[in-house]
């Protein structure tokens, strides 16, 4: 998937300005920001909910903009936030539901979206849990199920806005070893994540928006760095590498200050 | 599919129609004029075969000019009410909708009032309450549109807003209407009855009825996938504000047509369709066809009821309250894993 050179508007002033990046199919990416950037605009603009007013998304080279809403559907899909939806339905209905694109407007999915359904619940190892109630299981489990229900809508680039905001630690490292595998088994998986560490983890590439401008964008090593984590959130930041540079702790300068208090 | 309780979804949908059934053939032996099982299938028989009456030509003539179309159009009245509601609930994400929270009812009554102070006949009443009931509902969703920010919300408001603006002239009509005759004809149309209902009042919602259930049904998987909000729908290849917009006219043209038959109705519309999520859950696949078979054993026993229980015929809608309320309560109270 390609985004190039995007530019958007709500009417005053500019949200979005030349923002482009690519995504290849086994690659984890990671959009890093501060709050109110544009990583929502961003990743509304990727998912053809909104128009940009410059600029366009291609997907396998052909632009979003001419390709119908089910076949939008099959090739990029959203993992929202785990909520908590007004109604109640079981996991499996839940899952099911992203196999609408598959079947005709009269039609409710049959025996092999079931199927489908069910092989994406073993593939994230929550099978146990389809005749639960999604309301009823927990946070970790929701989130679970609505990335099976994107397996399920087949669609090969996996869109999430701030997939672990809402996650304990545990689950959160459990979301982001399974977003790793799905990258590695060829899905394109796009996160935004207010985790510099995670982002240095986890990822293949790193985008960091600042004020609707791409800031760094490239290897983790390039865009995880003092200099660009201090800019996005207006902090002095230290980058520190442990384990032979294969992890990156993102601290506050001042700690520094007070190590050397500790000390004297 | 259904590990809860043990019977499938299918098997609950046949028990209902079953109840169905059974609620239909008691409701015939039903009432002053006594008309019995043997007797009843008796003259439906005679339509097709050449049977030697047994019956008395009153028997025949109440059963197939009186009690069978007011049976149909309880069953016809309840089943589109209670499907109604479902519908706004799944695409206004909203569990309290029910079939009036576009103005659909308070435009009815209107249009009826309005009928009934120009002295027009009862059909021109029925059609009355039923352009008005539309024109209301087409008012809210004009406005609705061009409300600014969330365009639920929108809906919702502009249908509170001009529901209310809509009642205030049935109250101005209530105000000036002649109180020896037009009043209490108005009032009582307001609390709803299915007293003295025809095969006409049948055929009249019939086509409304069958052109705003047939979208709703063959559309209820998709309307889940509109519970889960626009954006959401929009990335599961649904274009959620036509599917919004179909699903909407489709009800409200069921409940135009159900409270220009039977007056207002309150309550099927919202306690059916909670009764039925109880029962199959939240999936529209199956909650449509059980909130539609619901609704119409509902309110068919209720309308038993209005017109056995007392001398004098209690107005449905009264009833409806009376039972629907404290049911209501009973089932918001219970607690238990649903979806």
């Amino acid at each position: 998937m390609r985004v190039d050179d995007i530019r958007f508007s709500y009417g005053a002033g500019d949200v979005l300005r030349g923002v482009s990046f690519t995504a290849e199919y086994g690659e984890f990416l990671s959009v890093l920001g501060p709050n109110g950037v544009g990583k929502s605009t961003l990743f509304k603009c990727m998912l053809g909910l909104l128009t940009p007013t410059e600029g366009e998304t291609r997907i396998d080279g052909k632009p979003i903009r001419e390709m119908s809403a089910p076949e939008l559907a099959r090739s990029i899909a959203y993992i929202p936030q785990s909520h908590n939806p007004v109604f109640n339905f079981s996991v499996l209905d839940m899952v099911l539901m992203g196999t609408t694109a598959q079947v005709g407007a009269f039609s409710a999915p049959g025996r092999e979206q079931i199927e489908r359904a069910q092989q994406a619940l073993e593939r994230l190892g929550i099978a146990h849990l389809r005749d639960r109630g999604y309301g009823n299981v927990s946070g970790g489990e929701r989130q679970m199920t609505l990335i099976a229900r994107a397996i399920a809508q087949r669609a090969r680039i996996l869109v999430m806005d701030e997939p672990s905001a809402s996650l304990d630690f545990g689950n959160r490292i459990r979301l982001m070893q399974t977003m790793r595998t799905l990258a590695a088994d060829g899905y394109a998986v796009i996160q935004s994540t207010h985790d510099p560490d995670q982002a240095f983890l986890y990822s293949d590439k790193v985008l960091a928006l600042y004020s609707g401008r791409v800031l760094a964008w490239g290897r983790p090593e390039e865009t995880v760095t003092d200099e660009v984590i201090s800019t996005l959130y207006g902090l002095d930041v230290r980058v520190y590498s442990l384990h032979g540079g294969s992890v990156r702790v993102c601290l506050p300068a001042d700690i520094e200050r007070k190590e050397e208090e500790r000390s004297s | 599919m259904n590990g809860r309780k043990g019977l499938s979804y299918s098997a609950i949908l046949a028990l209902l129609a079953a109840a169905l059934g059974a609620a239909v053939v008691a409701s015939v032996t039903l009432g002053r004029y006594p008309i019995g099982i043997r007797e009843m299938l008796g003259i439906w028989g005679s339509r097709v075969l050449d049977i030697e009456p047994f019956w008395t030509k009153t028997q025949e003539s109440l059963l197939l000019n009186h009690r069978m179309p007011r049976i149909l159009l309880s069953c016809m009245v309840g089943g589109c009410l209670s499907a109604a509601g479902a519908s706004y609930q799944g695409v206004f994400q909203n569990p309290m909708a029910a079939p009036d929270i576009l103005g659909a009812s308070s435009g009815a009554a209107c249009g009826a009032a309005l009928a009934i102070l120009l002295d027009m006949s009862s059909p021109m009443i029925m059609a009355f309450a039923f352009a008005f009931s539309l024109g209301t509902v087409a008012l809210v969703i004009y406005t609705g549109n061009r409300a600014r920010g969330k365009r639920v919300i929108g809906l919702i408001l502009s249908g509170i807003m001009i529901s209310s603006l809509v009642s205030s002239g049935t109250s101005f009509i209530k105000l000036v209407a002649d109180p020896t005759d037009q009043l209490p004809a108005i009032t009582y149309w307001l609390m709803g009855s299915l007293n003295g209902a025809s095969m006409r009042d049948v055929l009249f919602a019939l086509g409304p009825m069958a052109l705003g259930l047939i979208p709703l049904f063959l559309l209820r998987w998709r309307v889940n996938i509109l519970t889960l909000g626009d954006d959401e729908a929009k990335t599961m290849g649904v274009n959620a504000r036509r599917l919004r917009m179909i699903v909407i006219l489709s009800a409200t043209l069921i409940t135009a047509a159900s409270v220009s038959v039977s007056g207002m109705i309150g309550w099927v519309g919202l306690v059916i369709p909670h009764l039925s999520r109880r029962l199959v859950g939240n999936n529209y696949r199956h909650l449509m066809p059980a909130s539609i078979l619901f609704g119409a054993i509902f309110l068919l026993l209720v309308d038993d009821i209005s017109r056995n229980l007392l001398a004098t015929e209690i107005p449905i809608g009264i009833l409806t309250s009376i039972i629907g309320a404290p049911f209501f309560i009973y089932l918001i109270t219970k607690d238990g894993e649903r979806y």
